[in-house]
Formats: C-alpha cells, sequence, structure tokens
C-alpha cells in the first residue's frame, strides 16, 4: 500500500502506536490511532474525498482543521462528517460521498442532549481559548473548555518555528513547545473541564449546543470567550478547487501534526508569513518546494524568513499569480502569469510550473460563525481579515456576556492571541465579580500587547482596531 | 533586484549600513553577524548576550551588533527564531562560518560539504569543524564549516550535505 507517512524529521517525532484498522470503499486500511480519518487517507494515497454537489467535481481537502466541508465523508452512515478532525477507530466504516448527504436513520446525537450550566465557556482551545481558560481559572472562575479537534492547541501544535516576540513572554520558544506547556497546565487545573471533539454549532436563547459524533450537550454558561481561530482564504483560478490545493495550512497540518507529505514537489502562492514559513518547513520535511509566487510587488512577511528559504536554493518570484491547476482529478502542473498594476494577469506571460500540490497562502478570515448567529454588533475590517466583531480593550463584545479573541476577534498571530485570551479570560472572572483577578497584571498585558503592535507590521493592524475597539 | 522582491539579502546594503564587521575586528577572533534589517518585534537576542553588545530600540527595533564587546560567543545565534545570525572567524589558520541548520541529514565532523551563498548558489566545499545540539528542546543545530578562502566568510550563509 502506498504510504506518504514521513520516517524522519529533524524536529519532530510521531507517536505512531495502536495500530487500527478501517474500511474505505470496501478497503482495508491500517492508520494509527491518533490520527485522523483524512490523514490515514491522505497517508494512503486517496486524494478524492467527495465529490460536489451539483457538477459532481473530485474534492479534496483543502482546510484540514475542520474549517471547510472539503473533506466530508460518510463515516458509519453519518453523511457530512468532516474527516480531517475526527479521529479513527477500529473498524470505522468510511465512504466517499457523491452529492449531498442522505439524512441518516437514527443519528446517534440526537437521542438525548445533556445539560450542562457553567460559569465561563470558552469556545476554541488554541492559543487564545488556553489561555482565557487559564486565566479565568487562575482568577476563580470556573470554566468549560470546548474544541471541535481531537486535541488541544490549536495551531500551535504545527508551528514547529521558534516565535519571535518578546523574550518576556515566549520568543525563541517553537509553537509546539508552547502548545505543550499550555495543554499541561490546562489538564493540571481541576476547575477547567475539556470537551475534546466537540463543535460548537449553535445559541439557543443563551445556550450554547455542542455535539461530538455520538453526544450532545446544551451548555448554559454565564459567560462566553469565542476563540474559534480563523480559516484560510481560497483564491479565484481555474480548477481550483482539484484535490491537490490545499491551504497552506493544511499542509502544515498534514506534515506537521501527523507526519504526512502534502506532496512531492510544491508551488506556494502567497509570500506572506504564513507562506514563506510553511515553504521553509516543507524542506524540513524533505519535499521540494518548486517555485514561491507573490502578487505584490514586495515580499509581505518578514525578510527573515524570506531569506531562510532564498538561501536554500528557492526562488521568489513577486508580482505573480496563479491562473490554473492543471490536472484531471489531481494537480499535475500549475499555470502561473505576471501581474501588472492593478494585479491583473499579463496576456503572454503565462508560464507552467510543474508540481503535484499547490499551497494557498492568500491570507485568513475570522472565523465568526458564532458571534454572527449570536447577533453582535460586526464590522468588516479588511486589515484584521473580514468581518470582526466590536469590542472594549478587554475583548467584551457588544453582547456584555460574550468575548472575543484571537483570530476570531481579527486575524493576528499566536502572540497577541495569547495575549488577547488571558485580557478576555481575566475581564470574563472580573464581571462574574471573582476577587482574585490580577487587574494590574491585566492593564500590563495590554500595554504589551500595544507595544508588539507598535512597528511597521503593526500598523494595519492598528488602523483595523481603531475600527472595531470602539466600546465602552 | 531588491532583498524585498527575492528574499536574498543584499550583501552592499549590510556592508553600507554597519552590519558587517570591519576587516581588522575579524582578524582578532570570531564575531557575530546579525542580517535582521528589517523592524519586526522580536527582541531575544538582546537579553541572550552576556556582554552587553546587541542593542535595540524598542522590541520594533533593528538590531546593532557592538563589534569590539562581541566575543563571537554564538550565545545570541542559539535563541534568534528568524535564524538570522551568524558567525564569522578569519582568525584561525582556517577561516570558518557557523550557521544554524534544521534539515536531514545532518552533518558530521569532519565531513566534506557544500557551501551556498545567500540565494542559495553554491560557493564550493568546506570541511565541518563542529555541529552542536543548542538545547535539548528546541533540537536547532549549529554546523561551523571552514574553508580556505576568507573572502567567502561574507558569503557562506548554508550548507548542503553531500
Amino acid at each position: 500500500m502506498e504510504d506518504n507517512r514521513i520516517a524522519a524529521h529533524p524536529i519532530l517525532a510521531w507517536k505512531r502506536e495502536n495500530p487500527v484498522r478501517i474500511t474505505y470503499d470496501g478497503r482495508q486500511i491500517t492508520a494509527y490511532s491518533l490520527e485522523t480519518v483524512a490523514m490515514v487517507l491522505y497517508a494512503a494515497g486517496v486524494k478524492q474525498y467527495s465529490t460536489s454537489s451539483r457538477f459532481y467535481r473530485p474534492r479534496g481537502m483543502f482546510c484540514a482543521i475542520g474549517k471547510c466541508s472539503s473533506c466530508m465523508m460518510r463515516v458509519d452512515g453519518i453523511p457530512n462528517t468532516r474527516t480531517c478532525v475526527l479521529q479513527v477507530q477500529d473498524g470505522m466504516n468510511v465512504e466517499t460521498q457523491h452529492g449531498d448527504g442522505k439524512f441518516p436513520g437514527v443519528q446517534a446525537a440526537m437521542r438525548g442532549v445533556k445539560e450542562k450550566n457553567v460559569e465561563i465557556l470558552v469556545i476554541g482551545g488554541g492559543p487564545a481559548g488556553l489561555e482565557a481558560s487559564l486565566w479565568a481559572a487562575k482568577a476563580g472562575a470556573h470554566v468549560i473548555l470546548l474544541d471541535q479537534n481531537p486535541q488541544l492547541g490549536g495551531q500551535l501544535v504545527k508551528q514547529t518555528h521558534k516565535f519571535f516576540g518578546s523574550a518576556n513572554e515566549n520568543a525563541g520558544t517553537r509553537g509546539i513547545t508552547i502548545a505543550k506547556k499550555l495543554v499541561e497546565e490546562v489538564a493540571a487545573t481541576p476547575s477547567i473541564t475539556v470537551y475534546s471533539g466537540f463543535t460548537a454549532f449553535g445559541w439557543f436563547q443563551g445556550a450554547v449546543c455542542a455535539a461530538d459524533q455520538d453526544h450532545a450537550v446544551l451548555f448554559h454558561p454565564r459567560k462566553v470567550i469565542v476563540a474559534t481561530g480563523a480559516a484560510e482564504k481560497m483564491l479565484m483560478f481555474k480548477n481550483n478547487d482539484m484535490p491537490g490545493v490545499f491551504g497552506a495550512g493544511a499542509a502544515q497540518t498534514l506534515m506537521n501534526v501527523y507526519g504526512i507529505k502534502p506532496g512531492n514537489k510544491v508551488l506556494m502562492v502567497g509570500a506572506g508569513n504564513v507562506g514563506l514559513i510553511v515553504s521553509y518547513q516543507l524542506m524540513q520535511a524533505g519535499i521540494e518546494v518548486a517555485l514561491v509566487i507573490e502578487g505584490a510587488p514586495r515580499v509581505g512577511g518578514y525578510l527573515v524568513h524570506a531569506s531562510k528559504i532564498a538561501r536554500n536554493g528557492v526562488y521568489i518570484m513577486t508580482r505573480h499569480t496563479v491562473l490554473e491547476a492543471v490536472g484531471t482529478d489531481h494537480v499535475e502542473a500549475a499555470i502561473i502569469a505576471e501581474v501588472d498594476e492593478n494585479w491583473q494577469p499579463i496576456p503572454g506571460t503565462e508560464q507552467r510550473v510543474e508540481c503535484d500540490t499547490i499551497c494557498l497562502s492568500a491570507g485568513l478570515k475570522p472565523s465568526t460563525e458564532l458571534l454572527e448567529q449570536a447577533k453582535l454588533d460586526l464590522a468588516y475590517t479588511g486589515e484584521l481579515g473580514g468581518w470582526v466583531a466590536k469590542r472594549n480593550w478587554a475583548m467584551r463584545t457588544s453582547n456584555p456576556d460574550i468575548f472575543a479573541a484571537g483570530d476570531a476577534s481579527g486575524v493576528e498571530e499566536a502572540s497577541t492571541a495569547m495575549m488577547e485570551g488571558k485580557i478576555a479570560g481575566l475581564q470574563a472572572a472580573y464581571d462574574l465579580g471573582h476577587a482574585d483577578v490580577p487587574v494590574e497584571e491585566q492593564k500590563e498585558t495590554r500595554h504589551n500587547l500595544d507595544d508588539l503592535r507598535a512597528g511597521p507590521f503593526g500598523t494595519k493592524i492598528c488602523i483595523g482596531l481603531k475600527c472595531v475597539e470602539v466600546l465602552e | 533586484m531588491s532583498h524585498f522582491e527575492t528574499g536574498i539579502i543584499d550583501i552592499t546594503y549590510l556592508r553600507a549600513n554597519g552590519f558587517l564587521p570591519p576587516e581588522e575586528r575579524e582578524k582578532k577572533g570570531p564575531v557575530a553577524v546579525i542580517e535582521c534589517i528589517q523592524e519586526i518585534p522580536c527582541n531575544p537576542c538582546v537579553g541572550a548576550c552576556k556582554f552587553d553588545a546587541i542593542s535595540m530600540d524598542g522590541i520594533n527595533g533593528i538590531p546593532h551588533v557592538d563589534f569590539t564587546k562581541c566575543t563571537g560567543c554564538m550565545s545570541c545565534l542559539k535563541v534568534c527564531p528568524g535564524l538570522a545570525i551568524f558567525i564569522q572567524d578569519k582568525s584561525k589558520a582556517k577561516p570558518s562560518v557557523t550557521v544554524p541548520y534544521e534539515y536531514l541529514p545532518l552533518p558530521t565532523k569532519g565531513g566534506t560539504v557544500t557551501l551556498l551563498g545567500r540565494d542559495g548558489a553554491t560557493l564550493g566545499t568546506g570541511t565541518v569543524k563542529f555541529v552542536l545540539q543548542t538545547d535539548n528542546v528546541s533540537r536547532s543545530s549549529l554546523v561551523s564549516v571552514e574553508f580556505d578562502d576568507s573572502a567567502l566568510c561574507e558569503q557562506v550563509r548554508n550548507i548542503k550535505v553531500g
């Protein structure tokens, strides 16, 4: 059987224990217990997961973190299952989903909904949600932390690079190490209860409903902190839905979290920090980066990230965009072209790039579905990635019982997300009347956050914040 | 083309703006070169220096090395998240450069490696002086290579095994 698992890596090692067997379209596939369904299939060479509902086009994985609907399959009879965040179990039956899913006869999750009261409900266990939970708990509050992934840590679990920022915070430490530390702290805090694999999907008169494959729980929180992160943006080009076109973060999840090669030769579209960092990490995993292209006239990310890949022989082409993914049911090449000042392709400049994977790093948009459903005041703020909740300096939104933090409150990066989470967690505890809130420390964190944003790379963020940080 | 288009840091810019040490300083012993020319929010190198040789104007400042204080001890190189610091040594019989290295396979001491420039182009071959793990947690390595031509000290920024 084809096996795309990475054997050796300079930074990472993977726990491949407790082999289990799943059935995929009638075929037996061996998996490891910590892997998710989509990852196992990809490792076995499966690139197509479903066919689209209107034109029956082949669909593969796109975001790999439970944000999009690209990897939905039928699992044990339940259609529309996001296989990228569902851990494998021995004997699981996975089927390609053709078109719309058929409503199953009996869905276990509907059999009995439990109800739970809680002081603070934190939705999302990434850097913002982890810090929010830890600081709210430190201040004396009882917290329930929900995350739709099998493990906590959000996107920190795939950040193998060392963090920038202040030496007083986490600078110089790899994201994966920060994740481990925070997750261990959460596990050691009795007043935080974790629900892994639970997706929060709706508000019901102040209550939040969340479910995994088998259970649904209706939470009645007094305060909610929404730290649901962000999703990668799609670019418009021909065949952009072809299997082999990924968000750059999906490639990172495949290779860094699960140790699976996303491809053998990659075209990276976008030279912001994500595109540059993922290009470097692809090479660390032994994967060839054919080319990095960027529509803008300049590299958007840090020059130190660009120079790291340049000195390994990767060519960066600014003022270029992708026009087409070439292939039948998966990517076999890409057509790129130069763009003019208005980002329009210049006819006659098209060229073919041989690659089996196209990674898009065209920015992120905040995952605001729950904030929208809660009818909060939102403002479209391009500088922060899209629609963002209006709030005060302590991340409290237009509904005084709801806070937003991290990328869900405006796309930035993990260091600032952690600081926002801490501020929101402390404020929620304070609003509930907990006496142990270190108010001075909260203000100091806000001060340090403003310091990080004070340089030229923070200018855009500060402009965006002026539009949304408008509440008292 | 400028380094903002290619990612390849321009050596004439480094030379003109004091990022490279003067020749007479280089002959005295190893010295750190920090190729971090952009205002980004990052400061671990400043605190890592035991000799107070790195200064920065606020967390978004550009690191400036006082070459008279720097001893080339590699403390800054071990913590730099941007992998943007290199040690040049023209004081020994064989000139050398130490680079951060995070790929497999790791080179071995005494082995021959290909020397690469800022653009990834081959500059010749060198001999590995040492391979050092920066610490137990991060699994980064520092690789020191020596070669014959001292003019390469300002050029070598990466290596390739084999």
